[in-house]
Parts: C-alpha cells; sequence; structure tokens
C-alpha cells in the first residue's frame, strides 16, 4: 500500500489528498474481490474519480444521491462484477467516505451519515441494475451467438447434406443404409429402379431376408462378421428376387459404419447392377462353351468338366466317359452333303441326350462326329455300359433326314474309374484308342478300355512321333538277306530289308515301323533313303566281283504309298542313274495286296520302270485275294510265294495239299513268263523239295539270315 | 427432405465447452447452466481457479504489453475463447490503435460471439479452426488479410496447450507455427500445472471433471512446457509462476492460490528477411 503511495505524485489538495486515501483504502479492499485484469495501481486510479464524484455529492446543496447509480453502473463496468464485492465496496463507502472526504460547507455528522446511506442505496442499485443488464445482455449476445454458430453449423451440414442427398438420389449406382438389425432406413432411386420397386418399398424390407438360392456360400457368412463388427466391408456378386420374377444381379460392396465410439451403427451398400453385363459374360461364355450346331456343351466346357470331375478329392469318387464316334461319317457327309450330314450330327446329339437325363451327365460334341458322354460318380462298370448300350441302341433307329432313313452306327470306347488315377488327357487318349479298338473290330459295338491296348498303342504313337527325327539323326539302317539261286546254289542277289536302332528300344524290325510310316507317309522318305542305300550298295557289289561274274541284283520293298508317289519312277531313275547302276540290278518287291483293284493308271509308274528294265516282283503272293486273271496284266517279272505256303514242305513227306499248290502256282507263273522266288525256306529237305517243284530263287534261314552289308561282302560275294 | 438419420450432429449445447467455463470464472455470463455447473464442480475440487484464470489473464495482459514494447503489433491468439473482458485487441488496440489480431478458435460459439464482438473492428477477426492443424489457421482468409506474415508477430497459446494431448502431436504444430514466422516473432504461453493443488486430490478431481466434460485437462511439467519453446528464445525472466512474469504488482501482494501455473515468452531469433 505505502509502495503505491509513494509513486504517487502529491495531492493536489487536502480534499483530494483525502479522496486519494480513501480510494486506496477502497482499491485494496474491492480488487479482492474483483476479476478485473487491472493491476491494482490501476484500478485504484479507476475508483479515484468515483470517489470524487460520491464525495461532490455528498456535499451537494441540495442533496441528491442520483450520483451513485453511476458510480455503481461504472464499478460494473469496471468488472466488478462479482456479488461478493458490492458488500465490499459499500463497506468501505460506509466507514471512510465521509470520514476521509471534504468539501465547501461542513455538514452536520448525522446528515452526513445519512447523506452516506442514501448514496449507498442508489451505488447498490446502480450496480445490480448495471449487473442486471450486464448479465442480461451477455446472455443474449452468448445466445445470439449460439443460435449463429447452429445456424452456420447446419448451413454447412444442410449444405453437406444437399451435396450428399444429390449424390445419394442421383448416383447410379444403388444405395442403401440399413440399421445393424438389417433394416434399411434408406434407399436410393436407383437402388429401388434395380429392385423394381418404390423407395418406400424398399425402405420397409429387411437385408436379412434378401436371400437368394443362387447367393455363393460365403455371402451369408461375410456378411454376419460386418454385423458383429468383425469385418469392415465385403465384395461379392449377388443375386436379387425382383417382383417381375427376374434376378438382378449386382456388383454388391457392404461397408460397415462405425459411430464416433467405434460401435457398429449402419450397413453402407452399394450395387451396381451388373445383370446385363452377366447376361452377356453369360452368352459369350456358352457360346464359348458350346457347340453351334448342336447346342451341346464342345471340347472347353467337357474338358473343364472332365478336370473337375477328375480333380475331386473326395474319396472313392468314379467317374466314366463314353467316346463316340459315328461310323462312316465321312462316307455321309461326302456322298449327302455337309448339310445332310449336318442334320444328322443334330439328331444323333438329340438322341445322345436323351439316354442321358440326369445332371450327373454331360453329353458333348468334342469333334465333327466325336461325342463324349461324361459321367460323374457312376454307381460302377456296369451304369456306364448301360448307357454305351442305350446309346448304341437310341442311334440304332433309323434317323429320317432329308427324306431319308439314315441308320446310324458308332463305335464306344469306355473308361471308367476311380476320379484321381489318371489325368484328364489320359483319360481321352484312353477313351480314344478305346474307340479305335471298337472301329477296328468292325464297329458298332463298344470297348472298354485295357491297359494293354493302351500301351500298345502308346507304343505305335510314340514311335510314330520319333521316326521323322530318327530319319534325320540316321538311326535306320539295312541288312541283306541273300536271294540264292536254286539250278546253282549261287547267289542271285539280296533282299534289302530296313532296320531302326532305335535309342530306348533297340532294334526294331520293320513290322514294327513301317506301317506306322505308311500310316505318317513318311515311308515315301525313308523309301527313298532305302532305295539309295541299296543300289549305292549293288554297286559296291559289282565293283567288287568279277569281270564274267553275273551281277549281283538288290531287291527294294516298295510300300502302297510310295507306288502311288508321283515322284516314284523319275526318283528311281535318279538314284540308278546317280549310282551307275543299270536298272536290271534292281528288283522293286510290291505286295500283291497293293495292286488289287489297281487300275491301268495305278500301273503305268511300275510298267515304265519295268520296261527301262526294273524287276518286278509280287511279294506275299498267295496271301491275299489272289486274282489270277489280274496276274496277266501285271507288270511284274517275279512272283515271291509267301512263306505259309512254303511251311507245309519243311515236314517230312511234305504235305501233299501244299506240294499241290506250289507246283500249280510254279507252272502258272512260268506259264506267264514269271520266275518264283520262295521265302521262308528253313531246311535242307524243304530247299530240295522246292528246287524240284521248279522255284528259280529261294531265300530262307537255311542260307542266310539278313547280316549287315559288311558281313554279307564278306560271306557272300566272293561265292558269287 | 428428411434428415439422414446417420449425419453428424449440430452443436451440443448440452456439452459443457471450456470456453464459457471460462468465462464463468472470469465472472461473465457468457455461459449456459450445464457450463457454469461444470465450472463449480471444478471450483469445489481446486477453489482458485477463478483467481488463477485471473491471474493467467493479467499475465496476457502484460504479455501483450511486452510485445508492443518490443515493436511487435501484430497478434495471433488461438484458443481465445469468448471471455467478458480484456481480450487481446481491447489490450493492445488501447495501447496502439494499429495492432491487428486474429483470433482462432474452434468452438463454434465462441466463433460466432467473436464475429458479432468484432464488427466493425477493421483490425481483428476471428478464425474458424484448430491449434492442431496450423495450415488451416495461416491459409485462412482472415490471418490473410489482417498479418503480414512477414513481419514478427506474437504468438499467443494462452491456457490452450493444457487441453491438447501428446498424442495431437503439440509440439510439431508450433514448429509448424515457428517456421512460417518472421524472426522477431512472439510466443507467449500459460499452461497450468498441479503443483500446489489443493489437500484432498483437488488436481485428479479436476482432470475428472474437465475429463467429463470431454476436455481433458493434460498436466505438465516444468520441464515438459519447456519443450515447447524449442527453437524460441525464452526472454527473462523464463518459465515463471504466473505472477512472478514482469509483474506490475509485488507478487507477494497475490492470493497464494495462482502460484500454480506456468508462463513464458519465447522470441524467435534471426535476421528479418
Amino acid at each position: 500500500m505505502t509502495h503505491s503511495q509513494n509513486d504517487r505524485a502529491p495531492a493536489v489538495s487536502e480534499d483530494d489528498d483525502g479522496l486519494r486515501r480513501f480510494a486506496t483504502v477502497w482499491a485494496r479492499v474491492v480488487y479482492q474481490a474483483t476479476q478485473t485484469s487491472m493491476t491494482r495501481h490501476e484500478f485504484e486510479e479507476f475508483l479515484h474519480p468515483l470517489a470524487t464524484r460520491l464525495n461532490d455529492a455528498l456535499h451537494a446543496q441540495p442533496f441528491s444521491a442520483l450520483p451513485g447509480y453511476d458510480v455503481g453502473e461504472t464499478l460494473v463496468a469496471g468488472h466488478c462484477t462479482s456479488p461478493e464485492a458490492l458488500p465490499q465496496i459499500l463497506g468501505v463507502l460506509d466507514s471512510y467516505l465521509v470520514l476521509y472526504g471534504g468539501g465547501p460547507g461542513d455538514l452536520d455528522i448525522d446528515e452526513a451519515r445519512s447523506r452516506c446511506a442514501r448514496l449507498q442505496h442508489t451505488v447498490a442499485a446502480g450496480f445490480s441494475r448495471s449487473l442486471r443488464e450486464r448479465t442480461r445482455s451477455e446472455q443474449e449476445s452468448l445466445s445470439r451467438a449460439a443460435l449463429a454458430a447452429q445456424t452456420a453449423v447446419e448451413e454447412a451440414l444442410h449444405a453437406s447434406e444437399t451435396r450428399f442427398r444429390t449424390v445419394f438420389k442421383d448416383a447410379t449406382i444403388g444405395i442403401s443404409i440399413a440399421d445393424m438389425d438389417g433394416r434399411i432406413r434408406d434407399a436410393n432411386g436407383a437402388l429401388a429402379r434395380m429392385f423394381g420397386r418404390s423407395e418406400d418399398e424398399m425402405r420397409r424390407r429387411n437385408v436379412n431376408e434378401l436371400v437368394h438360392p443362387d447367393d455363393a456360400p460365403e455371402v451369408w457368412r461375410l456378411h454376419r462378421e460386418l454385423v458383429r463388427g468383425e469385418r469392415d466391408h465385403y465384395r461379392v456378386e449377388k443375386p436379387y428376387h425382383r417382383p417381375d420374377g427376374t434376378v438382378l444381379w449386382t456388383n454388391l460392396t457392404v461397408s460397415l459404419l462405425r459411430d464416433a465410439e467405434g460401435e457398429p451403427r449402419y450397413q453402407l451398400s452399394l450395387m451396381e447392377d451388373i445383370t446385363e453385363r452377366r447376361l452377356l459374360h453369360l452368352r459369350l461364355r456358352y457360346e464359348a462353351t458350346h457347340d453351334e450346331l448342336t447346342g451341346l456343351p464342345n471340347r472347353t466346357l467337357f474338358a473343364e468338366r472332365l478336370e473337375r470331375v477328375l480333380g475331386s478329392s473326395e474319396e472313392e469318387r468314379r467317374f466314366g466317359l463314353c467316346y463316340l464316334d459315328i461310323d462312316g461319317f465321312k462316307a455321309v457327309n461326302d456322298s449327302l452333303g455337309h448339310a445332310v450330314g449336318d442334320q444328322l450330327l443334330v439328331s444323333v446329339a438329340e438322341r445322345l441326350q436323351s439316354c442321358t437325363p440326369g445332371p450327373d451327365h454331360l453329353v458333348a460334341r468334342i469333334g465333327g462326329d466325336e461325342f463324349v458322354v461324361l459321367i460323374s460318380d457312376p454307381s460302377g462298370r456296369e451304369e456306364v455300359t448301360e448307357l454305351a448300350r442305350q446309346a448304341l441302341a437310341a442311334l440304332a433307329t433309323p434317323i429320317s433326314v432329308d427324306g431319308r432313313e439314315l441308320s446310324v452306327r458308332a463305335s464306344i470306347g469306355i473308361v471308367e474309374g476311380r476320379a484321381g488315377d489318371l489325368d484328364p488327357a489320359e483319360v481321352l487318349r484312353s477313351a480314344d484308342i478305346t474307340m479305335y479298338r471298337a472301329k477296328d473290330s468292325g464297329g458298332n459295338r463298344y470297348e472298354f478300355a485295357d491297359p494293354d491296348s493302351d500301351a500298345r498303342a502308346i507304343d505305335r504313337h510314340s514311335l510314330t512321333n520319333h521316326l521323322p527325327a530318327a530319319l534325320e539323326r540316321d538311326e535306320f539302317f539295312l541288312e541283306y538277306q541273300p536271294l540264292i539261286r536254286m539250278s546253282d546254289g549261287r547267289v542271285d542277289g539280296a533282299e534289302a530289308l530296313v532296320r531302326w536302332e532305335h535309342p530306348v528300344h533297340g532294334r526294331l524290325g520293320p513290322d514294327r515301323f513301317i506301317p506306322l510310316a505308311e500310316h505318317t507317309g513318311l515311308i515315301v522318305p525313308l523309301g527313298r533313303w532305302v532305295l539309295e542305300q541299296a543300289v549305292a550298295q549293288a554297286c559296291g557289289w559289282r565293283e567288287r566281283s568279277g569281270a564274267g561274274d553275273q551281277p549281283l541284283r538288290v531287291n527294294v520293298n516298295l510300300s502302297p504309298r510310295q507306288l502311288h508317289h508321283p515322284d516314284l519312277v523319275p526318283d528311281t531313275i535318279a538314284v540308278l542313274e546317280s549310282a551307275g547302276v543299270p536298272p536290271s540290278s534292281l528288283c522293286l518287291e510290291v505286295t500283291e495286296s497293293a495292286l488289287i483293284g489297281a487300275d491301268e493308271d495305278e500301273l503305268k509308274p511300275l510298267r515304265q520302270l519295268a520296261e527301262l528294265g526294273v524287276e518286278i516282283a509280287l511279294d506275299d503272293f498267295g496271301t491275299g485275294y489272289s486274282n489270277l486273271a489280274n496276274l496277266r496284266r501285271l507288270p511284274a517279272t517275279t512272283l515271291k510265294l509267301d512263306r505259309s505256303f512254303t511251311q507245309g514242305l519243311q515236314r517230312h513227306p511234305a504235305d501233299p495239299v501244299d506240294v499241290t499248290f506250289v507246283e500249280g502256282i510254279v507252272s502258272l507263273a512260268h506259264a506267264l513268263g514269271l520266275a518264283v522266288t520262295v521265302e521262308g525256306v528253313e531246311t535242307e529237305h524243304q530247299a530240295e523239295r522246292l528246287r524240284e517243284l521248279g522255284c528259280d530263287t529261294a531265300q530262307g534261314w537255311f542260307y542266310a539270315r539278313p547280316v549287315a552289308a559288311d558281313d554279307f561282302v564278306r560271306g557272300w560275294t566272293a561265292s558269287a | 427432405m428428411d434428415r439422414p438419420v446417420w449425419a453428424p450432429q449440430g452443436i451440443d449445447l448440452d456439452v459443457p465447452s471450456v470456453s464459457r467455463m471460462y468465462d464463468y470464472y472470469l465472472g461473465g455470463s457468457h455461459n449456459f447452466e450445464v457450463d457454469r455447473e461444470t465450472a463449480r464442480r471444478a471450483i469445489e475440487a481446486w477453489p482458485g481457479l477463478p483467481k488463477i484464470m485471473q491471474t493467467n489473464r493479467a499475465f496476457m495482459r502484460r504479455a501483450i504489453r511486452f510485445a508492443l514494447s518490443e515493436g511487435v503489433t501484430q497478434f495471433l491468439d488461438i484458443g481465445s475463447g469468448i471471455p467478458t473482458f480484456g481480450n487481446v485487441h481491447e489490450v493492445a488496440q488501447a495501447v496502439e490503435p494499429s495492432s491487428r489480431v486474429v483470433y482462432v478458435d474452434n468452438d463454434p460459439v465462441a466463433v460466432a460471439h467473436s464475429e458479432a464482438v468484432l464488427a466493425g473492428n477493421d483490425h481483428a477477426g476471428i478464425v474458424s479452426a484448430d491449434f492442431r492443424s496450423p495450415p488451416d489457421v495461416l491459409r485462412s482468409d482472415e490471418v490473410e488479410r489482417l498479418l503480414d506474415l512477414e513481419r514478427p508477430v506474437a504468438l499467443m497459446v494462452v491456457a490452450l496447450l493444457h487441453f491438447v494431448e501428446d498424442r495431437d502431436e503439440p509440439d510439431k504444430a508450433l514448429a509448424a507455427f515457428f517456421d512460417q514466422l518472421a524472426p522477431g516473432s512472439l510466443l507467449v504461453v500459460s499452461h497450468g500445472c498441479m503443483e500446489g493443488a489443493p489437500a484432498r486430490d483437488g488436481g485428479g478431481r479436476l482432470q475428472k471433471v474437465y475429463e467429463e466434460a470431454s476436455s481433458p485437462l493434460v498436466i505438465r511439467s516444468k520441464e515438459q512446457i519447456l519443450r515447447f519453446f524449442d527453437g524460441w528464445e525464452l526472454v527473462e525472466p523464463g518459465l515463471v509462476s504466473l505472477p512472478h512474469w514482469r509483474p506490475d504488482n509485488p507478487p507477494e501482494w497475490e492470493d497464494s492460490a495462482v502460484f500454480t501455473g506456468y508462463a513464458g515468452v519465447g522470441r524467435k531469433v534471426g535476421h528479418l528477411g
């Protein structure tokens, strides 16, 4: 207190000095009860003019207590707003104003005290009035501020809601909000349109009722997890019923909305109508997996199904497959036209479907005239067999196509087994092999797959595949078997026999691979190679033989395909010329069956070669439908009698029937100017008999087995 | 159009507001019963609160005058609230009428009230933003309009940081302001503390009251408060109790209750660009 007094300027008058002291006391007492942020010194300065006014009022003539109102109001304006401040304010006035104050004309002390009391009354009234006004005004301004703030927030919310509403309303994706019990609280127009219902109708629905039989199995599990708050969203393709009975397909995304405390509150569903897209997809998928002609599943769908059936992890699950190929379908197409062929296929498809009513059966068309029926988990072999039997029966009833009654025959290969034992490719290959076995057995039948048959076929398949590479890699080689002139027992020539030194299977005879090469056409290059080798060998023999010796002839086999190859004649001539060997040193062996039915055009190349001087031998004579009348017009020079005719001559005494046969053929051949060679000579007795019967040359183990070219040179050319 | 059921709520006047409670402590009537009720419970836990608030207010006044004496006439008062009197612009413009003041608060009612109070004052404005997002403050129209950030600014975070939890990273926010303010700028901080708490766990009970009012009170040690001045150079007398910061009255005149809570002013040193 004294501190502040020391800072102050000296009092200008005695009265003022008293009021200064009064203000100091007043400030010290009241300051503690105020909320002002003034310093106490400032507060004292603030109070001093008020003290002056009150003192002036106290001494004014006439007296008026009105200035007290102003003083009370000013105190409130100076933030003496605590009700506790009022007693302090009035207490100091009561105790010290009369004491410290002073003025013109001394007042009677009683009058002064009375006036002071009245001033206190007005100060209190002014204070109260002002505090009430201030409180009211602050309350009002606060309420206004609260209202303004609320309005601002509402406006912001409204703006955001309007934006949201616009998004919600105009969105092309369907939006719904449901509570955690599944009740749809709001749904937009797009959603309602998708469902073919009104928005109000949608709001009466519960998402938990929107079950569809085609729901993916995991949908409702995901949904339960979401509702339990274990998952924040999931996305699925989901179908819904529409009131018109159609199905709505959607891409559905459901998200969990939580409140501020993280508790699940709402489920938000966003859905996109993919019905059209799905239909298109299904149609494209259908088209990609179905045969256009018959409407049956195609190879793609069949392959998928087969894979699924075979990939089944269930124990002891079985499968059955009927692989059906129409017998002679090519002939129908060729003779009656493709339109008829197509109609026939459609009818076949219908018949096959009629035999297979169950969902466990899949009928598919997997190739031109190839159909399959796949049975998931058949009861056993009998069920599959029965199906094959029914299929053949169903096709047996003539099919009326284009006014014709066509009876359809088919070959069926059946594979039945446990899923998991074979992969799809193995099953199909087995079925295919088996079907061909049925076909080879005459067709219009079914066969069961058999591992041994499969193995043989697979073997053939493998050899066929490796043939071209074998030729390139020089895996083939020739052996030669001598042909003995019976008149003097000397070597007349040799038959070149091709062998395959297979890197895996070892040495293979021609019976193992010539039919395959013939089938694939590789016989043409292979045959040319054999011809070149053999002719070159014949040339070698000529060079070694003495001047007076009859040159050795080499026999080379010609397959039917080679026979019909347009380059046969020029190739042969080229080979002979290039080796410098006369045509008479070459004998081409042709099987009798290859020439059966050959017309003059087909015989022409052979005839040309024969005219050049190339010998032509009719191989395996007597095994086919030997047409003796035909023999005359063939350009052959030699008949090679099949070993079956000479076997009877091995016995002692010889089989008289065989003797008669051989005798007859030899005499016939000689009559036609043909020489006769016999094959399969194994005993001396046999050789002797054949010589007696007039055979010209002979070949067989009795004389020599086929040997390598070098060995042949050492063993035989010297004696030739 | 119906209001969507999931829409966020507007202002909830049933929840006490620290701004209005502060006004109540200062004897104002800018408060509702819910504020007063909570404030009364706070005072019950800590009877010195109104005096502390008043002392805090006095500190702010002295700090403003200090800033003006340093030639800083721009003020950015964050968490300004709605007190009845002694606001920054009143104090500053009384001394230097050209002083510029931008208030910042995240309480919509405080913002609306300030807008009303400041209407017609070309040198003061209010921004609705949060201390925790300095860019919202610094890039606001009002800051753009009223403050020249190339010149020093007094950043006032008075009785604010004890409402900002550590997980909201108040240090990062302060660093963001620091980066954007010119050298010579001042950081004015006051922060509550529990030293000198009344008996019977008044501090804990006070925290509970604010916790229930959804405005947790974060009490920090002096060392922790000092860390808010990282990068700033503390001016004399450093971080001290409220009445000891450049007092006008001898501190021994003050009510003993008001010696809780710290106050300090930091200066960003460096050369004006």
